[in-house]
């Protein structure tokens, strides 16, 4: 576990080496690529640590891009909005837990899916506050120029994806972690030995919230718009679950690649078929769960047998 | 007045939310699957009604009899192809397979229908009744008839039917069933095949009121997903009463608070049911 935290932070620090290599284009598909890590990374403490199979990332993310939104247009800096919104949300997401967290299967799903249904409905109905279905302008913040503009947004989106690495490696690491496992494993025994469930749950969901929400809050005031069927998008939640499925379930390292190899999917896709795109991204999920279930990390034991490691 | 007239729409759009909710419930109760494809399916057959009469002039009522068969064979196929081959894994991996699904054909309706909204009039318009100030447009009407009657279709399947035993022996006990020589994967295809057939015939009388167009597909499954839960799972009167729950939810929130505030009413209602009563207004508790 130590070691692949180890590779997991290295990745990331490699990432920050980014700018020196392309225009603003590269920058634009590398705070993407950010911002993907951030949601795959923080939908693996719900979904890969605690087994709970979460659908609520797009509530979250859009949450936070309304926060900050907000906040930004009535004047408030973008250093403390975004925090704000990732404090904000852990609190929501926490309090949330402990109620939703009691359901199990599709059950759980269901209501974290409905989450992002009521999220909207709120945003689109509080007209006067977030601009309704009209959308939101917020202000421009960062410095002068085009180029200059990116660098500080993949910074900001960068400096997030590293806490977020952090605190998955801290939680991978401590007690924290170890229930999460517990829980995954067998719930019932888990509480019968007298873990508090109900806390570890609810904590790993407000973590799995905090960072979406600051991610969704640094891509509001890097797209300077926002609407709530964007931010607001179920895709947003099925996506870091099919990037953490390219990976293979649990492993951070796993997970982060899993987003790289997605966008670079989808950027292709994007680019070839922008009539069927979402058609195109529907075959590949489904041929990714037919004959893939495991992840790509799966392939090395079947391509290097020898080295199969038992988790 | 007023009263008597939000209870009557609330009735006949009941029924109809009963009808759209009811093979989600099935496929859901009986595989075990949330299959998301429901919403895309549902619009699917709105189309075809839609095409049916706009080429050859075949009437909506006549469409149903097309519609069945069409999309029955459809989902039968789609299961025993694609959704059998991961029929026993957890939740996630089935929840994600059915959204790619619906990606896919969602996108291939905006790409031959475009996204645009349709509407299918019949000529002439049937018109509408009127009973003491209570107003009801008799297309709508035909159209609950017509609901209701679907629904008692599949009751009667359920309950006079050997394959129907078959498919409520699955969904109580599925071990049970096999050792009982119950082919579990053919009533899986079966069940999966009826919910699509409901969903399409659920289209095509959507496609009678309301406007038609892929972008719709979602609003159905959320439908579905409440009325589901309101009402429990996997039984025909569980539906019934979850979709008429919805729709006077629906009515009176929308006449009292405004109509912006239906669907987060509807969902705040879904979560609150959920934690407190995940098994429904009419579902037993002790299986899932």
């Amino acid at each position: 576990m130590m070691r692949s935290n180890l590779i997991l932070l290295a990745l990331v620090a490699c990432i920050a080496a980014l700018p020196n290599f392309g225009g603003s284009y590269t920058l634009r598909l590398g705070t993407i690529a950010c911002m993907y890590a951030i949601l795959a990374l923080s939908w693996n403490v719900a979904g890969g640590f605690a087994g709970y199979p979460s659908f609520a990332t797009a509530a979250f993310f859009g949450s936070g891009a309304y926060t900050t939104g907000v906040l930004l247009s009535k004047g408030v800096p973008l250093a403390v909005s975004v925090p704000a919104a990732g404090v904000a949300s852990f609190v929501m997401a926490s309090l949330l837990g402990a109620a939703l967290l009691r359901l199990r299967g599709h059950y759980f799903a269901i209501a974290s899916l409905s989450l992002i249904e009521v999220f909207r409905e709120l945003v689109n109905n509080a007209t006067d506050l977030t601009g309704g279905g009209m959308g939101l302008n917020i202000p421009l913040t960062a410095g002068s120029g085009v180029l200059a503009d990116a660098t500080f947004f993949f910074y900001a989106m960068w400096g997030l994806l590293l806490l977020t690495a952090l605190m998955v490696t801290i939680v991978s690491a401590s007690k924290l972690g170890f229930g999460l496992a517990c829980i995954r494993q067998n719930e019932t025994a888990a509480n019968m030995i007298g873990l508090n469930g109900t806390l570890y749950k609810s904590v790993a969901f407000g973590l799995s919230a905090c960072f979406v929400s600051a991610a969704g809050g640094v891509y509001a005031a890097w797209v300077h718009y926002i609407d709530p069927s964007d931010v607001f998008d179920i895709l947003y939640s099925v996506k870091p679950i099919v990037m953490a499925l390219i990976g293979g379930l649990g492993s951070p390292v796993g997970v982060v690649i899993g987003a790289f190899v997605y966008l670079g999917l989808e950027e292709v896709v994007w680019r070839n078929y922008i009539q069927i795109h979402s058609g195109v991204l529907g075959v590949l999920i489904v041929i990714l769960l037919l004959f893939l279930p495991r992840g790509l990390m799966s392939l090395r034991s079947r391509i290097l047998p020898w080295r199969t490691k038992h988790v | 007045m007023l009263a008597a007239q939000v209870l009557i729409n609330a009735l006949v759009l009941g029924c109809l939310y009963a009808c759209i909710a009811i093979g989600f419930s099935l496929v859901w109760g009986v595989l075990n699957v949330i299959n998301l494809i429901h919403g895309s399916f549902i619009v699917l057959g709105a189309y075809l009604a839609w095409g049916l009469y706009q080429s050859l002039h075949i009437s909506p009522w006549y469409a149903l009899a097309i519609t069945a068969p069409l999309f029955f064979v459809i989902g039968y196929i789609v299961q025993r192809l694609i959704l059998n081959r991961v029929i026993t894994a957890p939740v996630l991996v089935t929840l994600t397979l059915t959204f790619g699904l619906d990606l896919i054909l969602n996108n291939a309706m905006i790409y031959y229908f475009k996204a645009d909204y349709r509407k299918l009039t019949l000529s002439p318009p049937m018109g509408s009744i009127s009973l003491f100030d209570v107003i009801v447009p008799v297309d709508r009407l035909i159209a609950t008839a017509s609901a209701l009657a679907l629904t008692g279709v599949l009751y009667l399947i359920l309950r006079r039917l050997r394959i129907g035993r078959a498919i409520v022996a699955v969904r109580l006990d599925r071990d049970a069933a096999v050792l009982m020589g119950v082919d579990v994967n053919s009533i899986y295809a079966i069940a999966f095949g009826l919910g699509t057939a409901l969903a399409g015939c659920a289209g095509v009388l959507m496609a009678l009121i309301f406007p038609i167009s892929p972008l719709t597909s979602t609003a159905y499954l959320g439908k579905a997903f409440v009325v589901c839960v309101l009402g429990g799972l996997g039984s025909v009167s569980g539906a019934l009463a979850g979709g008429i729950l919805l729709a006077l939810i629906e009515g009176i929130g929308s006449t009292l608070i405004g109509p912006a505030h239906a669907t987060t009413l509807s969902f705040a209602l879904l979560i609150l049911f959920l934690i407190l009563r995940p098994q429904g207004l009419l579902g037993r508790k002790g299986f899932e």
